[in-house]
C-alpha cells in the first residue's frame, strides 16, 4: 500500500495537467493565501484597536466563543444559505472563502489583542514620554512589541485555513482537498492517502517557513537573541523578564527579600 | 424545531458516539501526557524535543489524519479506532506542553517545603506538583475539549457516524433543520465539556477559592 502511494506521489502523470498535484498545490496555497491576507486585513487592526484603546474586549470573548462553532457546520450551512445567491462559478468559492476568513480571523485578533495587552506598560510610558503621539506609540512601540503573539496568532490561523480548505473540497472548492475528497467517493485509497500525505507536507512545510519568518520580523530586542544593543530599542538585556533570574522569587521585582528565620 | 421533534430518537444515538470519539482521547491523552509533560520537565533536553514533536503533530490537518491512521495502525478506513486514535494525538500535542508548563509553574519554595516534610519522588509528584499544577491542566483540557468536539464532525466525512452525520446529511439532503440541528448539538456538546472539565478542576483545587494568596503572605 505505502509502495502504491509512494508511486502515485512520485509519478510524472499525478504532477502534470489542470487536475495535476502541481496545479492544486498552487490552488492550495492562493486560497490559503488570500484568506488569510483578508483575516489579517480585519482581526489585526481590530485587535490593535481593542489591545490600544482597552474598549470592544467582547469581541475577542466572543471570537473566542465562536471557535466552538464546528468548521464543517459553519462551511455547510455558508453553501447552503450562500451559495445559491451567487452566480456561475463563483457559488463554490465564496462561501468556502467566506467561511474560511471566518475561521481565521479569532485566532489572529486574539493574539494581536493579546501581543498589545502585554506590552511592558514602562515602555508605553516611555514612548510617551518621550513625545509620542498615541499613533506613533501604536505604531512604534505597541505593535512591533506585540508581533511574536501577533505573528503566532496568524500562524495558527494558517494551519487551521490549509486544513479546513482540504474539508471545503467537499462543497466545491479546488485545492488538494480534492484528491481526498474525490478519492474517497471513488475508493480510491491510494489517491486519498496520497493526497492526505501532500496536506500533511504543505501544513509542516508552510508552518516552518512562518516560523522562519518570525526571526526575521521579530526584533532582537524582544527575543534577547543577537549581541546587545543591536536592537532597535537600544539595549535589549534590561528586558525586564531577563532582569527577574529564575528561581529568586521576589529578589529582583524590587520586593523586599524575606529574610528566613 | 420541527425537524428535532420528529428525528430527536435518532440524534441521541449520534450524541452519545460523539461523546465516546472525543471524550474518551481526552482521558487517554491525558493519560498519555502526563508522564511527557513530566519527562519535559526533568530534563532540560527533552523539553524542546517534545514541545516541537508535538507541535508537528498539532501541524497535521485532521482529514489527512483520519485517513492517514489505518496506514500507521493497520486498521480499516471505517473503524471508529481511527478518529480515536487521532483525536488522541491531537490532544497529547496540545497536553504535554499545558503538563510541562504547569508543573513548572509550581512554586520552587513549595516544592523544598514538601521535599523537607519528607515527600519524594513520585509521591511527592502526585502529592504536591500534580494538584499544583490543576489550574494550568485545566485550561488545557478545556481548549483540547473544544477542539476536540468539532475536529470529530469531520470524521462523517470518512464515513465514522456521530453528530457530524447531521451536518453532512443535512447539507447532501439541503435540509436546514437537520444541519442546524448539527452545528447546536455540537456547540451545546462542547460547552457542556467546558463546563465539566471546570466543575471538575474547581473541585480538585479548594484552595483556589480561599482569598487569592491568603497563607501564603511573606
Amino acid at each position: 500500500m505505502i509502495a502504491a502511494i509512494w508511486a502515485w506521489l512520485t509519478s510524472p502523470e499525478s504532477w502534470s495537467g489542470s487536475d495535476g498535484i502541481g496545479a492544486r498545490l498552487l490552488q492550495h496555497l492562493g486560497y490559503s493565501a488570500l484568506v488569510v491576507a483578508i483575516a489579517a486585513a480585519i482581526g489585526v487592526p481590530l485587535g490593535l484597536w481593542v489591545g490600544h484603546t482597552g474598549r470592544g474586549k467582547w469581541l475577542v470573548s466572543a471570537a473566542n466563543a465562536a471557535r466552538a462553532v464546528p468548521t464543517l457546520g459553519l462551511l455547510f450551512a455558508l453553501a447552503l444559505w450562500v451559495g445559491p445567491f451567487i452566480p456561475g462559478k463563483a457559488a463554490f468559492l465564496v462561501p468556502s472563502v467566506i467561511a474560511l476568513v471566518l475561521l481565521a480571523i479569532p485566532p489572529i485578533l486574539a493574539g494581536t489583542y493579546a501581543g498589545v495587552e502585554a506590552v511592558d506598560p514602562a515602555a508605553r510610558d516611555a514612548a510617551r514620554g518621550m513625545g509620542m503621539r498615541p499613533a506613533q506609540v501604536l505604531w512604534r512601540v505597541e505593535l512591533p512589541c506585540a508581533l511574536p503573539l501577533l505573528w503566532s496568532g496568524v500562524r495558527s490561523a494558517v494551519l487551521q485555513v490549509i486544513a479546513t480548505a482540504t474539508i471545503a473540497a467537499y462543497i466545491g472548492l479546488g485545492g488538494l482537498g480534492r484528491f481526498l475528497i474525490d478519492g474517497l467517493a471513488a475508493g480510491n485509497y491510494v489517491q486519498t492517502a496520497g493526497g492526505a500525505v501532500l496536506v500533511s507536507a504543505l501544513a509542516l512545510v508552510v508552518d516552518g517557513v512562518f516560523a522562519l519568518a518570525q526571526k526575521v520580523i521579530v526584533s532582537p530586542g524582544l527575543t534577547g537573541g543577537g549581541p546587545a544593543g543591536s536592537g532597535r530599542w537600544g539595549r535589549p538585556r534590561v528586558r525586564r523578564e531577563i532582569v527577574l533570574a529564575p528561581g529568586k522569587p521576589g529578589e529582583a521585582s524590587g520586593v523586599v527579600p524575606t529574610t528566613s528565620a | 424545531m420541527t425537524w428535532l421533534a420528529d428525528h430527536w430518537r435518532d440524534v441521541f444515538p449520534l450524541l452519545g458516539q460523539h461523546i465516546w470519539l472525543a471524550g474518551l482521547p481526552l482521558v487517554l491523552g491525558l493519560v498519555i501526557a502526563l508522564p511527557l509533560g513530566w519527562a519535559a520537565r526533568r530534563w532540560r533536553t527533552a523539553y524542546p524535543v517534545l514541545v516541537t514533536t508535538s507541535g508537528l503533530l498539532y501541524t497535521i490537518p485532521s482529514l489527512a489524519l483520519f485517513i492517514l491512521m489505518p496506514l500507521v495502525l493497520g486498521t480499516r478506513i471505517l473503524d471508529p479506532i481511527n478518529v480515536v486514535a487521532a483525536m488522541t494525538v491531537y490532544t497529547v500535542a496540545l497536553l504535554v506542553r499545558s503538563v510541562a508548563d504547569g508543573l513548572g509553574a509550581v512554586p520552587e519554595d513549595v516544592r523544598a517545603a514538601a521535599t523537607a516534610m519528607g515527600y519524594r519522588g513520585l509521591r511527592r509528584f502526585l502529592a504536591v506538583d500534580l494538584p499544583l499544577s490543576v489550574p494550568v491542566l485545566t485550561a488545557g483540557l478545556r481548549v483540547a475539549a473544544v477542539s476536540n468536539v468539532s475536529i470529530v464532525s469531520v470524521a462523517s466525512l470518512i464515513g465514522v457516524p456521530q453528530l457530524g452525520h447531521l451536518l453532512t446529511d443535512g447539507f447532501n439532503r439541503a435540509i436546514n433543520g437537520e444541519l442546524i440541528t448539527g452545528i447546536v448539538a455540537c456547540v451545546v456538546l462542547a460547552l457542556g465539556f467546558d463546563v465539566l472539565i471546570r466543575v471538575v478542576g474547581a473541585a480538585l483545587t479548594p484552595w483556589t477559592r480561599v482569598g487569592a494568596g491568603a497563607g501564603v503572605q511573606p
